[in-house]
């Protein structure tokens, strides 16, 4: 039984986890949340770049450094505890995977070594309006040259240079890669619960683009890279989590009521047991989630979506809980509690909500029980 | 990452697969609470062979009958003797937690005398800490021994002690001072559960069963040689032991998501959103409890020793296990009121753990015991109030 991360692996992980404790300090993310002209942390990305983080799991011979998902897990579980204002989910888990389960060696070629090198930010445009978007009755389309429709909300929309757009395309649905800087492409700010991760508006008018896959055949494709991405998710999720659920240990420690620390009542020690245990629910989910990532497993469907779930449930219990815990003053724009809550529901909704994948779950245990 | 085992735990479980082969019958379908002499009987047998074929108490010592194993070996031995018709149960708590405790405390004459016997399923040992008054806080029971020249004389009752009915030995945790604090005055003894002055009843549990006992002493003389560390340090002495519980306590029996869900199947409900959405969230903690033991197992197989954390366990199965069988009986509607085996879809496994659940959330540490267990120790919060620390035992309140 080895069920857990290599040492080098581990080692990986604690290297990102003290480079982003001084780069990227809640202070730092403050700095995007505060200030509406500031969509990203343009020198933390860079710095992020520079550490080849963007190319983990990109193959050496397209300018990667040519390590696994796992170590790609191990970062992405970082960059969620930090609380990351850049595009990397949107670059490394959408475009960079995308590209790699179905671009074509030219499209590998010209884009792979770019997304490495940080001069690619990356967009998944699938949501049209309010619900989960269907992606066989979209009202963007494609014919093979011109890219036509509306998506909103598109994480990273407003900084990237190209998108991913699901558009329908001979009563399929197709992956349409956009260079988005073009005539055509019109991107509007669009305001969110989390502004340290910035959103806008896609307006595609007779935008070129080329497939990713197959005219109208990209549904497995777009399910697979969704299950790829809930597990490289799920670890954001489980870092922010853990963090939160430090965060609201160590205030409960230090506040005092009624004579003695807080965290000497019960109602508060259980609390934050409780916040423990969906934690290592999540925790062993998405291990899970990782070694099929890994290992390119049958059972990747509902590993990904069990670690999906449960790391969305782990974060939206501990984000909530650490503002109680920290009664009136976690109410404040001034302390980091809100940092959490804010993300927490991000990245609870960016690759489709948790109802979606218990839907998704369920499905694939049917399927297993049919086969 | 992977699941396999390695080359030597993968011989480790090649051996004990063969052994078991030779010695049971595989099982055929997941096994109810057994119980009666029958039972009795062909469990001591099975201890027997057991320990002739050097597969008892794996992680003991050499020295004391054991095989000098590793954790891993015991969870490995576990895992593959669960897929065989074998009846385990009645030595849990004696070779689990009272043996360890003798071996760690005990004199020589003391492991020559009671290990080998306990560790062949000849004799049976049981754990006499719990109290009316002392639940969740053991540490104020009243269970009084007085010092008699050489002897020590008990008088007081024990309480949900699991198969004091057939024990031949107990450890009993007494007071031995009750003008010091309480975790002060206690002793802990071996006794002699046949011993006339012990009397042993059971309890008529709220599940109808009568597996767990009271046990009354009165005037029960114990040697002062059968004494478990030192007088005043009993409480030092039940931490051994209930550190051991904690590696002990495991997953709960009956049934969980894929039960539910083949039901849910046999009654058309897979079309039914509700419960498509339960089912999910009932398969994510099954697979939650699953696989944080394999990380538990994984760190076992790198050396480490099983810690707090391990109180996550009973948590999330004991609270699993009333939920679904909560909900499997309102699927069934007014019908599944019905606890007639011969009536009640698939045996009435929902109904029959209905009834237990509530005991499991409570025996070996409430849901709240081990939430504070897990917030003090793992998450290094603050100790809860204790009023009565540093009060003289007789001075404080109980009721």
């Amino acid at each position: 039984m080895n069920f857990d991360f290599s040492e080098d692996q581990k080692f990986l992980g604690d290297q990102a986890r003290k480079y982003l404790s001084e780069q990227c300090t809640t202070a730092e993310v403050r700095k995007v949340l505060n200030d509406d002209g500031m969509a990203c942390h343009e020198s933390l990305w860079s710095g992020i770049a520079e550490m080849g983080w963007l190319g983990t799991a990109i193959p050496e011979e397209y300018g990667g450094l040519g390590l696994g998902m796992l170590e790609l897990c191990v970062l992405a579980e970082e960059i969620g505890r930090a609380l990351a204002p850049v595009p990397f989910s949107s670059t490394v888990y959408m475009l960079a995977e995308a590209l790699k389960l179905g671009g074509s060696e030219a499209q590998k070629q010209a884009l792979l070594p770019e997304i490495a090198a940080g001069k690619v930010i990356g967009a998944y445009a699938s949501s049209e309006g309010p619900g989960a978007p269907d992606l066989s009755a979209l009202k963007t389309t494609f014919d093979g040259n011109k890219l036509n429709g509306t998506k909103i909300p598109v994480l990273d929309g407003d900084i990237a240079t190209h998108a991913l757009v699901t558009a329908a395309e001979n009563g399929g649905v197709s992956l349409v890669l956009v260079d988005l800087n073009q005539a055509g492409v019109k991107r509007t700010v669009v305001k969110t619960l989390d502004p340290t991760r910035s959103h806008a508006e896609l307006e595609f008018t007779d935008v070129a683009g080329e497939r990713i896959g197959e005219a109208g055949q990209a549904g497995p494709l777009i399910d697979k890279l969704m299950d790829r991405a809930a597990v490289l998710v799920a670890f954001e999720q489980t870092g922010g989590a853990d963090r939160a659920v430090e965060m609201a240990t160590d205030y409960a420690k230090s506040r005092y009521a009624f004579g003695r620390p807080i965290g000497g009542y019960q109602a508060i020690k259980h609390k934050l047991a409780d916040g423990w245990v969906k934690n290592q629910v999540a925790r062993s989910n998405a291990y899970y989630g990782a070694w099929a990532l890994s290992t390119d497993a049958d059972e990747l469907p509902e590993a990904a979506a069990a670690a999906r779930v449960a790391a969305s449930e782990a974060f939206w219990f501990a984000s909530k809980e650490n503002i109680q815990t920290h009664g009136g003053m976690g109410f404040t724009w001034e302390v980091d509690c809100h940092l959490f809550y804010r993300r927490a529901k991000l990245l609870a909704v960016q690759v489709g909500s948790p109802k979606i994948w218990k839907e998704k779950l369920i499905s694939a245990l049917e399927n297993k029980a049919a086969a | 990452m992977d699941f396999n085992d390695t080359p030597e735990e993968a011989a480790f479980r090649a051996e004990a697969r063969a052994f078991l082969k030779a010695n049971l019958p595989e099982k055929k379908q997941a096994g109810g609470r057994e119980r009666g002499e029958e039972f009795l009987k062909r469990a001591k047998a099975w201890q027997k062979t057991k320990a002739q074929g050097g597969f008892a108490q794996i992680t003991w010592p050499k020295a004391v009958g054991g095989r000098g194993g590793t954790p891993m070996q015991q969870v490995i031995w576990n895992q593959e003797e669960s897929s065989f018709a074998a009846p385990t149960g009645p030595f849990q708590i004696g070779l689990g937690m009272c043996i360890p405790t003798v071996i760690a405390f005990g004199s020589d004459e003391h492991k020559k005398r009671y290990v080998p016997k306990a560790l062949i399923g000849e004799e049976i040992w049981c754990q006499l800490f719990s109290e009316p008054a002392a639940g969740s806080d053991v540490a104020g029971l009243k269970t009084r021994a007085v010092r008699d020249g050489d002897d020590w004389v008990i008088n007081g009752q024990k309480v949900w002690t699991t198969g004091a009915q057939f024990s031949d030995y107990g450890i009993l945790l007494t007071r031995t001072d009750p003008s010091v604090p309480k975790h002060k005055g206690l002793t802990m003894f071996i006794v002699n559960m046949k011993d006339p002055g012990v009397e042993v009843r059971p309890i008529h549990q709220a599940s109808g069963g009568r597996e767990f006992n009271e046990v009354y002493f009165t005037d029960v003389r114990i040697p002062d040689s059968d004494r478990l560390g030192e007088v005043g340090a009993g409480w030092k002495v039940a931490l051994v032991t209930l550190m051991n519980e904690r590696l002990a306590v495991g997953g709960s029996p009956g049934p969980d998501y894929d039960e539910i869900m083949k039901f849910g199947t046999e009654m058309g409900l897979m079309s039914d959103q509700a419960f498509r959405e339960k089912l999910a969230d009932w398969y994510i903690q099954a697979q939650g409890y699953k696989l944080t033991k394999f990380r538990t197992q994984t760190a076992l197989s790198r050396g480490d020793t099983p810690g707090p954390e391990n109180s996550i366990g009973k948590i999330l199965t004991a609270n699993q296990l009333q939920d679904i069988c909560n909900s499997g009986i309102e699927l069934q509607d007014h019908y599944g009121l019905i606890n007639d085996e011969e009536l009640a879809p698939m045996k009435a496994i929902f109904q029959s753990s209905f009834m237990w659940a509530p005991g499991l959330r409570i025996a070996g540490g409430t849901d709240e015991i081990l939430k504070n267990i897990i917030a003090e120790r793992v998450l290094g919060l603050p100790q809860d109030v204790r009023v009565d620390k540093d009060i003289a035992f007789d001075q404080m309140k109980s009721g």
